[in-house]
């Protein structure tokens, strides 16, 4: 008994601890230095390669990188931003985070540099990106150091071989009847792999675009909750069906990482992601390179549908460094870094998806030519703050910008994942998550 | 003046005594401070007291509720079924037989692999419908056209039970392979000389015996399974029915980053532990008890 005690001691323990962890600090090092957590993707890996020589000799400042893996890093980015520990000057924040850190104070707005700044050509950023950083004051809080969208990645020799032709901008009917047709085309392959993996970054990320575009939302511009109304059940439905008709083997497993596996081995025509996998799946290594098309994100009552997600460079509040931190963040966000990384480590590696002139340098589009234009057009359509047929009460196309919605997507996931997995209907799963949302759309309502 | 030889005699025990509550009680407390206010790291303009409200959505909310079931049938079920095979292991390692040391160096193997590393294997290596060995398995038996099962999707809770049985049977059998080992051999072989049969043996002297190991594997083991994360956070993301306590408080604390509702469930899961493992524990020293007596 003692010993069981104990251990639940411990866990208590363990979860204080974390509730204090990053409280007290301060910013360390000298003058001339600047701390920045990062999260540990392959760009900002290279990013963190190329400081020393670049940066620090042009301008003096050394920076101390902190990398950590995505769902590390958020965690540690909330508590040192929330507690306004100024541990860390600057810090990788996405689109999600931005609106909300700004609204609770966390963040220094970047106007007033960016127009000291006549090099950092802010106008060049892609306007959604911009938008999607720019908080209800209508201030920029953070600079994107790459985005990406989401699109359909197809099989072209597939299509071929059946006498398919992809349309450029597809219907979700449409996308569905090819689903059927390419289903079996060769031995073991289904037609469409679609996230069935619970998680609000996971399955909740494409299947709100499909609701967004069958015209459905999760609240009303004035906090009603949304989720069992006809056009979302109706999206829901068509999403569910469309994976177990003809989607991926082990669905309700399947996130973006095993869906890039069954691209990859070809037991898969077609696939619904982030625009990011484009450049996996055309690498040097890949056993489907050259045999891939790429059209927008499938639409049924919206022009476009492709979400937007970027990782940002924003400046805590804090920061007594506020000043070196943006000479770091004009350099790793500017025209001149994506050059660098072009020239030294080779043009595929650049960070993408957020500048126009990166869609027009003749380097960039011979290294990524299938889908450069696909990407560009997927980002520029987004309208993160309008992504449906209704006005919202919060930013966002593949969440709702809210505190909330974190946890309100994961536990809506988790029993949209058990429709398709067969073991609940989607009914009965969107009766259950209109309780939940409706929790959430009461806190707001009241605010 | 014996109030006083009596201090004198405490105090130098004093600071280890305070350091103690430091270290192990005021962490707690800490918890059940945060468990009362309303702290959303990610919306600090509505922190403040908050009374039983989270107390009240622990109890209210039904994924909360369902996790709470589902940590006991997947604690239950992963420690009955490893301490059976454990047995039934340690049962066969216990005789001498050629490369017995080899043998056991491999059946203890699944359980020094590391958790996470174990829960991926499963998922990938073993239960993946397209790729994964069971299928291929299937394949090779009834050809292309045979059973195709898929294993998370249509047992989510069995395939998560499974790969935590395959790790945790080794360590039932260590513990019980030492209590075998233990048994005193003269009284087997007195046994054996009066005319018991194998199983009169087994079920006379080996089982008593191995009583209090069975009870000591069987404590460790929920009390590390009721723990469990590494399994249900990799195969099944907590999806289909399978997100136990851990994986419900992880989710509240890091994804909804709603403190004081986490605090609350800890607070409940810690009441709930003492209620079980007092209950648990009656029960068992009355059977020893009973034991002593017949």
């Amino acid at each position: 008994m003692k010993s069981l005690r104990y251990g639940g001691l411990a866990a208590a323990v363990l979860m204080a601890t974390a509730a204090c962890a990053g409280a007290g600090g301060g910013g360390g090092g000298n003058e001339n230095s600047i701390n920045v957590l990062m999260v540990n993707n392959p760009q900002m890996e290279d990013l963190q390669k190329l400081t020393a020589d670049n940066f620090t000799k042009d301008t003096g400042i050394t920076v101390n990188f902190t990398v950590l893996p995505e769902n590390d890093v958020r965690d540690k980015i909330s508590q040192d931003f929330s507690s306004q520990a100024g541990q860390y000057d600057v810090a990788t924040i996405s689109n999600y985070e931005t609106p909300i850190y700004a609204k609770n104070n966390w963040l220094t707005p970047l106007d007033e540099y960016v127009a000291k700044d006549s090099g950092f050509a802010q106008d060049d950023v892609l306007e959604s990106v911009r938008q999607s950083l720019t908080a209800a004051d209508g201030k920029v809080y953070a600079q994107p150091f790459y985005g990406e969208s989401s699109f359909l990645m197809y099989r072209k020799d597939i299509m071929d071989a059946k006498g398919i032709t992809m349309p450029e901008k597809p219907t979700w009917q449409q996308v569905a009847d090819i689903a059927a047709q390419v289903d079996g085309a060769e031995p073991g392959m289904k037609g469409i792999c679609l996230r069935g993996q619970p998680g609000w970054g996971q399955l909740m990320a494409p299947l709100t675009t499909v609701v967004n575009t069958f015209g459905g939302t999760w609240f009303t511009k004035d906090w009603q909750a949304q989720v069992n109304s006809p056009e979302f059940k109706e999206a829901t439905d068509f999403y569910v069906n469309l994976v177990r008709d003809h989607g991926e083997n082990g669905a309700p497993q399947a996130g973006f990482a095993e869906c890039l596996n069954n691209m990859t081995q070809g037991k898969v025509a077609m696939w619904y992601d982030a625009t990011s996998a484009a450049g996996l799946l055309e690498g040097a290594d890949s056993p489907v390179k050259g045999k891939l098309g790429f059209a927008q994100a499938p639409v049924v009552k919206t022009d476009s549908s492709g979400w937007l997600y970027t990782w940002a460079f924003g400046i805590q509040k804090a920061s007594k460094k506020a000043d070196n931190a943006w000479k770091f963040i004009s350099w790793a966000s500017g025209k001149g870094y994506e050059e660098l990384a072009g020239k030294s480590l080779g043009w595929s590696r650049v960070p993408d998806g957020k500048r126009s002139s990166t869609y027009a340098r003749p380097e960039y589009l011979e290294a990524s030519g299938t889908f450069a234009k696909q990407v560009e057009a997927a980002i520029s359509g987004t309208k993160p703050t309008d992504p449906g047929v209704q006005p919202r009460p919060a930013p966002g196309i593949q969440f709702v910008g809210i505190p909330e919605f974190t946890d309100l997507g994961t536990q809506v996931s988790q029993k949209i994942s058990a429709a398709i997995a067969g073991s609940t209907t989607v009914e009965q799963a969107l009766t259950e998550s209109q309780a939940l949302a409706e929790t959430v759309a009461e806190k707001n309502r009241g605010k | 003046m014996k109030g006083a030889a009596r201090w004198a005699r405490r105090a130098p025990l004093l600071p280890a005594l305070i350091f103690t509550i430091v270290v192990t009680q005021l962490p707690f407390v800490a918890t059940l401070g945060i468990s009362l206010m309303e702290w959303n790291s990610l919306d600090p303009e509505n922190r403040g007291f908050a009374g039983l409200d989270n107390y009240v959505a622990v109890f209210t909310d039904s994924g909360l509720r369902s996790s709470v079931w589902t940590t006991i049938v997947l604690t239950v079920t992963v420690v009955l079924v490893s301490l059976i095979l454990g047995l039934g292991l340690a049962l066969l390692l216990d005789r001498k037989f050629f490369g017995r040391g080899a043998v056991r160096t491999m059946l203890i193997a699944p359980f020094l692999v590391v958790p996470v590393a174990a829960a991926l294997l499963w998922k990938h290596a073993l239960y993946n419908p397209d790729y994964g060995l069971f299928n291929g398995l299937l394949k090779m038996v009834f050809g292309e056209d045979g059973p195709h099962v898929e294993w998370i999707s249509d047992m989510p809770l069995v395939a998560v039970e499974a790969a935590l049985i395959w790790q945790w049977t080794p360590f039932m059998m260590l513990i019980l392979l030492a209590g075998l080992q233990s048994r005193p051999p003269d009284a087997v072989e007195a046994a054996h000389i009066d005319g018991a049969s194998s199983f009169q043996i087994f079920r006379y002297l080996t089982l008593p015996h191995l009583r209090q190991y069975l009870e000591l594997g069987g404590l460790l083991g929920s009390i590390y399974i009721v723990q469990n994360f590494d399994a249900v956070f990799t195969i099944t993301s907590g999806g289909l029915g399978t997100a136990n306590l851990p994986y419900s408080v992880y989710q509240t604390f890091f994804q909804a980053h709603d403190y004081g509702r986490a605090s609350a469930a800890g607070v409940v899961v810690v009441v709930g532990s003492i209620i079980i493992a007092t209950f648990a524990l009656r029960v068992v020293s009355s059977l020893l008890r009973e034991e002593a007596r017949s």
